[in-house]
């Protein structure tokens, strides 16, 4: 019964999966993130994810080591992200069309080199859970923050530095001004296409990181479509997020937390109307598009995301 | 190059066209590379790929099956792309059109076929319009981002799906089975399709046919069309001018959306007569929501020009299959292949975009020359700035997409091209 979920063992175990489960939504989506406000929206997440979390699970299955394998997916990610930079700066290239084209050969070539490398799902041994020492024995707070992988660490150090880098430093602020009002900027002598290379390959690289979060750490295994839709999330919740880091911690925390109690109310076998699990593994969607609808008015999208730049224009 | 191009129209039109085709090209050409680091020689596999597309009368028509969901998708593609609004919700609007119209078919498996094939096609074009409409009123109404709430309805009409395969809407059949696959029961056979005999092509390819000129027609001869694509052009123009945006995004969505679901209810009954599920929208979908984007776009955005271009993707898919078949290439090799193609595709527009321009700046000087006044360098840099809507009729003799084409005032070229004949001929 729905009593089951308030044990302290169950709520516990709620929290830790949920913050576990936020790890590729937050390197995703702090990445798409910094192209966003440079003005570049970057549709191709899920296919970069996908590469990521191949070549990541790959070289960890042959080296034995997590940390090569994740070098391999921030390589691989840099390289998706190079090419999209390309596409959308250099051959200004419609943004979200083009994301989909990135999507689909990320979605192809990866799937094709799992069958030709590796050809049966295999688990690895990734990233184990890391302790970390005195703070991991506060109770209730240190299994749920401190008993989790190196994975997740970096994950939720990557908000504040996101936050430093945007706020407090000079690349952060051409970040911002090439993606509010990328003339004023270039008159100033900030470089348009040498800022938005710079975000979008690094979102590539960050959203390669995502998808080696998934295979080497959360679920230690690779098959087709491995992320099935978790790189669109990534960018939707940089909308929720309103395009501030914190924003975006806060949205990906809420969308995890709701899976990891969807996830925990299937495995307790709590009864649910009609026996329908879809009914619950459909609610984190939901949910984001209510918060999209009420949040959506309120935060102002930088003003050039999507648009092209052309000097003169 | 571009100087020669813009001397000459006619060729530079024919550039125009020729330009998907050759992207295209490039993305086989990275296409053959991959083959060939796979193991497999290029040519030989693009000629069982070939083979297995148009090799045989059955293999010809497994092509066009294929194709049809890939148009009619595409159909609304162009709809709801000509009105500025990208729609990625095609997975989730097929099985929107698909559950309707195989719940009908389910409900009432004595009736009349004649009454039932049309009734059940309409009820997915009404599927498909409401869960279309969804991210249409999001849009106009809320300002939520089309392309995050068409990704999360498809996610939730695949749930949707699964929920209903696997309880309300199971094969009573699977339902006593112990294996219980997510599936309905066979739709009663005399509400198939028409089917021409020996294949299995079925007459929903002829409707898919029919309603490329219903959809060219609506968005070219109709005033509605036209405020379509007026609003695609340019919204604030379109609200200074007194058309509706907000009703017009909806209506886009909402007709993408049918066309999407009209393909699912003709894929249920034209092929699988059964609606099936493995969990993934691709699973029952076949992609056609993805495919029948690419399809679109490689049509340049016009309803008839996707009609070569879902047959080129449809004999892409198969071919793909028999490549698998015969030389163990994974068919997901055609999946990065298509994303190639629509990457080459939007990155080359460029091309015409810049033909456009100096096009442009060809009207400009001949303008200035005209007029005998100040000098024509500063006249002709002057790029254009106000994207017009132009007349009714003047896109279609440059179909262009409007989300790039506004951006540029590429709509201007119809203008240009007049001019540009007129400096010709002196």
């Amino acid at each position: 019964m729905i009593s089951q979920l308030f044990t302290e063992a169950v709520l516990i175990g709620i929290l830790t999966s949920g913050i576990r489960l936020a790890t590729p939504y937050l390197f995703a989506s702090i990445g798409e993130m910094f192209g966003q406000r440079s003005g570049v929206l970057n549709l191709g997440v899920e296919g970069m994810m996908l590469m990521g979390a191949f070549a990541a699970f790959y070289v960890t299955l042959t080296t034995g080591s997590p940390w090569l394998g994740l070098l391999a997916s921030i390589l691989v990610g840099t390289l998706m992200g190079l090419a999209m930079a390309v596409i959308s700066v250099t051959f200004q290239a419609e943004q979200g069309i083009s994301g989909i084209g990135v999507y689909l050969f990320g979605l192809g070539m990866s799937e094709l080199l799992f069958k030709k490398m590796l050809g049966t799902v295999e688990t690895v041994s990734g990233f184990r859970p890391l302790a970390i020492p005195v703070l991991s024995d506060i109770p209730i707070i240190g299994p749920i923050l401190f008993q989790q992988s190196a994975m997740v660490y970096l994950a939720y150090l990557l908000v504040p530095v996101a936050w430093f880098v945007l706020y407090r430093t000079t690349f952060g602020l051409k970040i911002r001004a090439v993606g509010e009002n990328p003339a004023a900027a270039d008159s100033l002598g900030v470089s348009v296409k040498r800022t938005r290379y710079m975000t979008v390959t690094l979102g590539g690289a960050l959203a390669g990181v995502a998808g080696a979060s998934l295979s080497i750490a959360l679920l230690n295994v690779f098959q087709q479509n491995l992320t099935s839709g978790i790189g669109f999330i990534a960018v939707a919740l940089v909308y929720f997020g309103g395009w501030r880091p914190y924003g975006v911690l806060f949205g990906a925390l809420l969308f995890s937390m709701v899976n990891a109690l969807q996830l925990w109310i299937q495995a307790l076998n709590i009864p649910i109307p009609f026996d329908a699990s879809e009914l619950l593994i459909m609610m984190p969607y939901v949910l984001t598009i209510l918060v999209l609808m009420f949040s959506a008015g309120r935060v102002r999208k930088p003003s050039a995301l999507g648009a092209i730049y052309e000097r003169g224009t | 190059m571009i100087d020669f191009l813009v001397r000459y129209p006619r060729l530079g039109r024919l550039f125009d066209l020729l330009l998907p085709l050759l992207a295209t090209l490039a993305a086989l050409a990275v296409g053959a590379i991959m083959l060939q680091l796979l193991g497999a020689n290029p040519f030989v596999a693009y000629r069982a790929l070939l083979e297995g597309a148009f090799g045989s009368q059955n293999a010809l028509a497994d092509t066009i099956v294929r194709a049809t969901p890939l148009l009619l998708v595409g159909l609304g593609i162009c709809i709801a792309f000509r009105a500025g609004v990208i729609n990625i919700g095609g997975e989730g609007q097929f099985i929107a059109g698909a559950l309707p119209a195989t719940l009908l078919g389910l409900s009432f498996p004595d009736a009349p076929a004649i009454i039932i094939i049309p009734a059940a096609l309409l009820c997915g074009f009404l599927g498909g319009a409401v869960w279309g409409s969804i991210p249409g009123l999001l849009k106009a109404y809320f300002n939520v981002n089309e392309i995050l709430s068409t990704i999360m309805l498809n996610i939730i009409a695949v749930q949707f799906m699964n929920f209903l395969l696997r309880g309300p809407m199971i094969d009573p059949v699977q339902l006593q089975a112990a294996s219980a696959i997510p599936q309905t029961a066979r739709l009663n056979p005399a509400f198939d399709l028409p089917r021409w005999v020996p294949t299995r092509l079925h007459a929903g390819a002829l409707l898919a046919v029919v309603l490329a000129v219903v959809v060219y027609i609506l968005l070219w001869r109709t005033t509605t069309g036209y405020r379509i694509r007026a609003v695609g052009f340019n919204p604030d123009a379109s609200r200074y001018a007194g058309i509706n945006v907000k009703r017009n995004i909806v209506l886009a969505l909402l007709l993408s959306g049918a066309f999407a679901g009209l393909a699912g209810a003709v894929q249920v009954y034209g092929v699988s007569h059964r609606m099936i599920t493995d969990g993934s929208a691709a699973g029952f979908t076949g992609s056609a929501g993805f495919n029948g984007i690419v399809a679109a776009l490689f049509g340049k955005l016009h309803p008839l020009g996707a009609i070569p271009a879902s047959f080129i993707f449809g004999a892409l898919i198969v071919g793909a299959n028999s490549l698998q078949r015969a030389m163990q290439v994974p068919a997901a090799l055609i999946t990065a292949l298509n994303g190639l193609v629509v990457v080459f595709v939007v990155c080359s527009d460029i091309f015409s975009r810049r033909l456009a321009r100096r096009r442009q700046i060809g009207v400009a000087e001949v303008g200035s020359k005209g007029a005998g006044a100040q000098g024509g360098g500063g006249a002709g840099e002057r790029p254009p700035t106000a994207a017009n809507v132009g007349p009714p009729d003047s896109a279609s003799a440059q179909p262009a997409p409007p989300a790039t084409a506004a951006k540029v005032g590429a709509t201007i070229k119809p203008v240009a091209h007049v001019a540009g004949q007129e400096a010709s001929s002196d």
